[in-house]
């Protein structure tokens, strides 16, 4: 396998640039194919964050020292970097938040417990992440509001037909993953947010899975939040975005109370402060934001059409490859996917085959990731789930169905 | 297996393909059913006790071939037992999945289950190896059910704690 050249992509020029990929484990390279939950960090991100740390480092939004001064800069720089990739309108759409969980937290909090009530009906789809559920739980167990849930076809596709029927004048939001982390299905959701639109409701989508991966505008979607985390686009953990169309941000009551999130505070009344800082409160992570400015930058630099690319074909290689081993089944198989590769080994626990596979020094995820709607539609307890990024090549596709093979040998 | 660094060693291959004591047991005295939430691994075991001795046991349930080689050997070691046999082979085989137990140096009945001594340095796995025992902690306790995750049980494996 020619692994040099794939799409435009030099994929061994890139691999230099990221110093975990030059492991072992198990005296074997690694081969680390678990990037659905969380990606590698590339050179210029490391030392971004080291540059930031030792020449630039103070509290953002408030002294009028030089270092604070640089920092709110950067900071800042990072917001507008991220508001370019994801082409939004204006930077103060763009809200840091922890990652894509507290994101959704954010939303319900902000949006749902101010507007949404007693019999009133959010959707959600069967593809859903643990995180882009149990935050509408809580709030519909607070309102007396309830769920509504899109269902899938066994190829792991969402029902549109069912979807579309699940309006009435009771919905009040919807919330879609755009590519399932469990599944790789990329969902219609430009066409579903047009649906939610045409009946006044607003729609959430749960972008962590697709912004790795996909060349995102929200503006082209018209979604009315879209929330994402900085750990699966080569940045670091603990950062992620929310963005919010700002006319709807404004109308929604603050998630946290702290400093930076006000305009004044008196012990009789506080105002707050405008988006993005009335939901920004407290000192941010200020180097990991501005560690995923230099993320994104670098992805915008590889050219995120490249990277889609590349990782269709490896998505292709490793589903040809696997769908001509006997024993082995494919769970989610539908026409648009991204690149995940989810699977069961006749006869094995998912768990077995993780641990076997680590013994090759091959990394993947095993259970239910999050997503036990999804294992239930299926009817499995868990799947086993490769997960691809665009430095990885076709000999690590090779080196993991040879590691299926190894498992099957070993239960053989 | 080649690899001697494996946690798949044949014995426990073997105790996965052909489980023993699998299946139901007439007349049981005390039963438990043991649950991994995180990847949804059930044990269902019963015991049929007389006086102190384990006279009968038998354990049932979709499990990892970890889990399900643990408890088809654990069922195999304290058939014919004591209850007291058992409680402390349930602590050693816990302090030795755990790291706290050292097989070279410290005393111990675990015989042929220190095969499954490897299971140390894969936190994530512990819990498999463990679930069984929890199990039959809890059936010898009388208590309903257990869980890898059941803080209030004193059999509670904490992750990482090797």
């Amino acid at each position: 396998m020619n692994a040099r050249y794939v799409n435009g992509l030099e994929v061994e020029r890139i691999r230099a640039d990221f110093p975990i990929l030059k492991l072992k484990v198990a005296g074997k390279p690694l081969v680390y194919l678990d990037n659905a939950a969380s990606s590698q960090m590339p050179q210029p991100v490391i030392d971004r964050l080291v540059r930031y740390q030792s020449t630039q480092h103070a509290n953002i939004h408030r002294a009028v020292h030089y270092l604070s001064e640089t920092a709110t800069h950067e900071y800042e720089e990072a917001r507008r970097g991220l508001a370019r990739f994801i082409n939004a309108r204006e930077e103060r759409e763009i809200i840091f938040t922890s990652g894509t969980t507290e994101a959704i937290n954010l939303v319900a909090h902000g949006y749902g417990r101010k507007f949404i009530g007693a019999g009133d009906e959010i959707i959600l789809t069967t593809l859903e992440h643990h995180s882009n559920i149990v935050p509408w739980q809580m709030l519909c167990d607070e309102k007396g509001a309830k769920i509504r849930v899109v269902p899938i076809n066994n190829a792991g596709e969402l029902l549109i037909d069912d979807y579309e029927k699940l309006f009435n004048v009771h919905t009040k939001f919807v919330g879609v993953t755009h590519v399932s982390n469990a599944l790789g299905t990329i969902n219609p959701i430009k066409s579903m947010i047009e649906f939610a639109h045409a009946r006044g409701v607003p729609v959430l989508i749960d972008g962590a899975q697709a912004v790795p991966h996909l060349p995102v505008d929200v503006q082209d979607l018209d979604c009315d939040f879209y929330a994402c985390s900085g750990h699966k686009l080569c940045g670091p953990t603990g950062i992620g975005i929310l963005y919010g169309k700002a006319a709807l941000l404004e109308t929604m009551q603050p998630f946290k109370g702290g400093g930076d999130m006000i305009l004044s505070v008196t012990f009789e009344k506080t105002t707050y402060n405008v988006i993005p800082h009335k939901f920004e409160a407290g000192t941010p992570p200020i180097a990991a934001a501005i560690g995923l400015g230099a993320a994104i930058d670098y992805l915008t630099a590889t050219g995120m059409e490249k990277i889609a690319a590349h990782e269709l074909d490896l998505l292709n290689y490793a589903t040809e490859q696997v769908n001509g081993m006997p024993g082995v089944r494919i769970i989610g198989t539908a026409e648009k996917k991204a690149a995940v590769l989810s699977f069961a080994v006749d006869g094995v626990h998912p768990h077995d085959v993780g641990t076997l596979l680590n013994e090759e020094g091959v990394a993947i995820r095993t259970g239910h990731h999050c997503a036990q709607p999804v294992m239930q539609h299926f009817k499995v307890p868990a799947t086993s789930r490769a997960s691809f990024a665009f430095y990885n090549t076709l000999a690590e596709v090779d080196a993991l169905v040879a590691g299926i093979r190894t498992v099957q040998k070993v239960f053989a | 297996m080649a690899d001697p660094k494996s946690l798949y060693q044949e014995v426990i291959l073997d105790h996965n393909r052909k489980p023993r004591n699998f299946g139901t047991l007439e007349h049981a005295s005390h039963t438990a059913t043991g649950h991994n939430p995180l990847c949804g691994d059930h044990i269902g075991l019963a015991l049929k006790l007389n006086g102190e001795a384990i006279d009968g046991i038998a354990f049932q349930g979709e499990a990892c071939a970890i889990c399900k080689a643990s408890a088809s050997m654990m069922t195999a070691t304290v058939k014919g037992k004591t209850r007291q046999d058992a409680e402390t082979l349930i602590q050693e085989f816990r302090d030795m999945a755990t790291g706290k137990l050292d097989l070279q140096r410290q005393p111990h009945h675990l015989g042929r289950l220190a095969v499954f001594a490897g299971v140390r340095d894969l936190p994530v796995r512990v819990k498999c190896a463990i679930l069984p025992w929890h199990t039959l902690h809890a059936a010898l306790n009388s208590l309903a059910s257990t869980s890898t995750e059941a803080d209030a049980d004193p059999m509670h494996a904490p992750i990482g704690g090797a």
